[in-house]
């Protein structure tokens, strides 16, 4: 639930942040700083950006004692880690575009005729955030085991194919939802309808009429993913495959922590922005969405 | 449906694969007797115990920091920078559970760690009693800094709800601010807050990855246990009985949902 619970909340937060405000912003009393609310927000400062502070001061401690950018010298020049990264960025990519191929026609599909199926649909993307990852590894690796020679090559012999599709899996719930929130927003019929009676096939209207309209929820859903994929360590810790996250607990273990918060803090940033960007592409493309209705 | 295919086949087998072991023996017969020794053995139980406690108060310190730090955040400019601010880091921070949140705390309050360092030179040193950033104080400490966040999250629209209307019909007619808290905001708020707070549980409970790259699989909790069980790390041929501690997890995080989805119904009562 870590990870995937709060990613379907943040999917909501960042889309609906995008999405055009349904409500009149309600009218408050002009605010007075007070002793109640000051604290609070201090004490919040103190506790969020203190750590963050101490991880970037410590990444610049070097094996030497001294002050300086080494360990991230380090970072560029290990093939282990070059490869981890490489191996963990396939994974988001691929999981990130099988995703939304896979949930957008549902989607639609849903909503455009069998309305009723939305319950069933919300109950099967809630199952991931049900099931604790660690039980997901345990079943996973009770698979590897019983399961027949020829799904283990296929599947489970290289981290590519043998993570990807589970963290396809676990990236549902908040997919489901930013694309929901995506769908929900335009006029699904309309749109539909006329791109059909033009003449234009299923696959047109979905790729040129729907797919341009929740370009904001689309992006949203695979940032998502892709943050969820550079994160997700234990079940690959379980499986025993070398992706980011695992290699980044191996440098730890390893006795060179300096290293390992240089790349959480490198990953922190990475996802900081992918996260952040999204919400300025959001409100210049609500701006022009706006002018289409 | 393709998708339900999908969901059936990569999450619904690894599912069946857990149940099904938790009820063989390695000999591969019915038993229930993977279940009686999570329940016996002492280990296990105190597995039980440490996690439920790490997430009862992770959770309930979430969701008071976080019920205050949104009521202050609301009690700002509607469109202010301080809001924009604290919704974006929000949706941030109550994201990074895991890894790279484990090695920032490590960075903070580890043995060698920029807060521990500073308290000590003012006197005050943290490794002179029991704790360690490995502990379940220190591994607490790092989740509460994914649980207020996601507290915000949660609880910000059903304070965006209470509608100033309530508050001005209440003060004409004579009620004190304190009178309109009490039989007002808080019945209102009650179940949105009871439901959020069961969030923040099921989330501290079911986490691993921080406590991982905290604690390594040391850390006495559940999930630690599961992961030592399957690969053997303490005794051999424990496998079925961790996947049996995966379905009573299963459980009790079933049993929090369908608490949430109650007090969810009751809630929108007044909140929409």
């Amino acid at each position: 639930m870590s990870t995937g619970s709060v990613g379907w909340i943040a999917a909501d937060v960042l889309i609906d942040e995008v999405a055009p405000a349904g409500r009149a912003p309600t009218r408050r009393r002009r605010a007075r700083p007070r002793l109640w609310r000051v604290s609070i927000l201090l004490l919040a400062f103190i506790y969020f950006i203190g750590p963050l502070v101490s991880a970037f001061k410590y990444s610049l401690i070097q094996a030497d004692g001294s002050y300086g950018f080494g360990n991230y010298w380090k970072i560029v020049n290990s093939s282990a880690i070059l490869t981890a990264l490489a191996t963990s960025l396939e994974i988001a990519g691929i999981a990130a575009v099988v995703v939304v191929t896979l949930m957008l026609p549902t989607v639609v599909w849903v909503r455009l005729r069998r309305p009723k199926l939305t319950l069933l649909l919300e109950g099967v993307t809630l199952l991931p955030i049900v099931i604790p990852p660690v039980v997901v590894a345990a079943g996973l690796e009770q698979m590897q085991r019983s399961a027949p020679s020829w799904v283990v090559s296929l599947l489970f012999n290289h981290a590519l194919t043998g993570l990807t599709p589970f963290y396809i899996v676990l990236a549902m719930p908040f997919t489901y939802r930013a694309l929901d929130t995506g769908v929900r927003a335009i006029d699904l019929r309309t749109l539909v309808d006329a791109s059909r009676s033009l003449g234009a096939s299923w696959f047109t209207t979905m790729t040129r009429v729907i797919l341009p309209n929740v370009q904001t929820a689309v992006l949203g859903a695979m940032f998502l993913t892709i943050a969820l994929c550079l994160g997700e360590v234990v079940i690959a810790n379980l499986l025993l495959y070398q992706t980011f996250p695992v290699e980044i607990i191996q440098q730890s273990l390893a006795g060179t922590a300096g290293i390992a918060v240089a790349l959480s803090n490198l990953s922190l940033v990475f996802t900081f922005v992918l996260l952040f960007s999204l919400s300025f592409v959001g409100s210049r493309r609500s701006g022009r969405a706006s002018r289409v209705f | 449906m393709p998708f339900t295919v999908y969901v059936l086949v990569f999450l619904g087998i690894p599912l069946y694969m857990v149940v099904h072991g938790s009820l063989t023996t390695n000999g591969g017969s019915f038993t229930f007797d993977n279940f009686k020794s999570t329940f016996t053995s002492p280990e296990y139980k105190a597995a039980f115990e440490n996690s439920l406690v790490l997430a009862l108060w992770t959770s309930l310190l979430g969701a008071l920091f976080g019920v205050w730090l949104a009521a202050a955040v609301i009690a700002g400019k509607p469109g202010g920078m301080l809001r924009r601010v604290v919704s974006s880091a929000s949706g941030v921070f109550a994201y990074f559970a895991g890894f790279p949140l484990a090695f920032v705390f490590i960075a903070t309050l580890g043995a060698e760690g920029a807060a521990t360092v500073l308290l000590r030179n003012l006197g005050v040193n943290l490794y002179a009693g029991n704790f360690r950033i490995t502990s379940i104080l220190g591994v607490g400490l790092a989740y509460v800094y994914f649980q207020i966040p996601l507290m915000v999250i949660l609880i910000t629209p059903a304070l965006e709800g209470l509608r100033p209307q309530w508050q001005e019909a209440a003060q004409s007619l004579g009620a004190t601010k304190l009178s309109y808290l009490r039989h007002v905001a808080i019945p209102v708020l009650a179940p949105s807050v009871i439901g959020a707070t069961l969030i923040l549980f099921g989330n501290a409970f079911s986490a691993y990855a921080t406590a991982l790259a905290l604690a390594g699989s040391t850390l006495a909790i559940v999930p630690a246990q599961i992961d030592d069980a399957i690969n053997g790390n303490v005794l051999v041929g424990q496998t079925n009985v961790g996947l049996a501690l995966g379905v009573e997890m299963i459980l009790v995080i079933v049993v929090v949902m369908v608490g949430y989805g109650l007090v969810q119904r009751r809630a929108r009562r007044w909140l929409q």
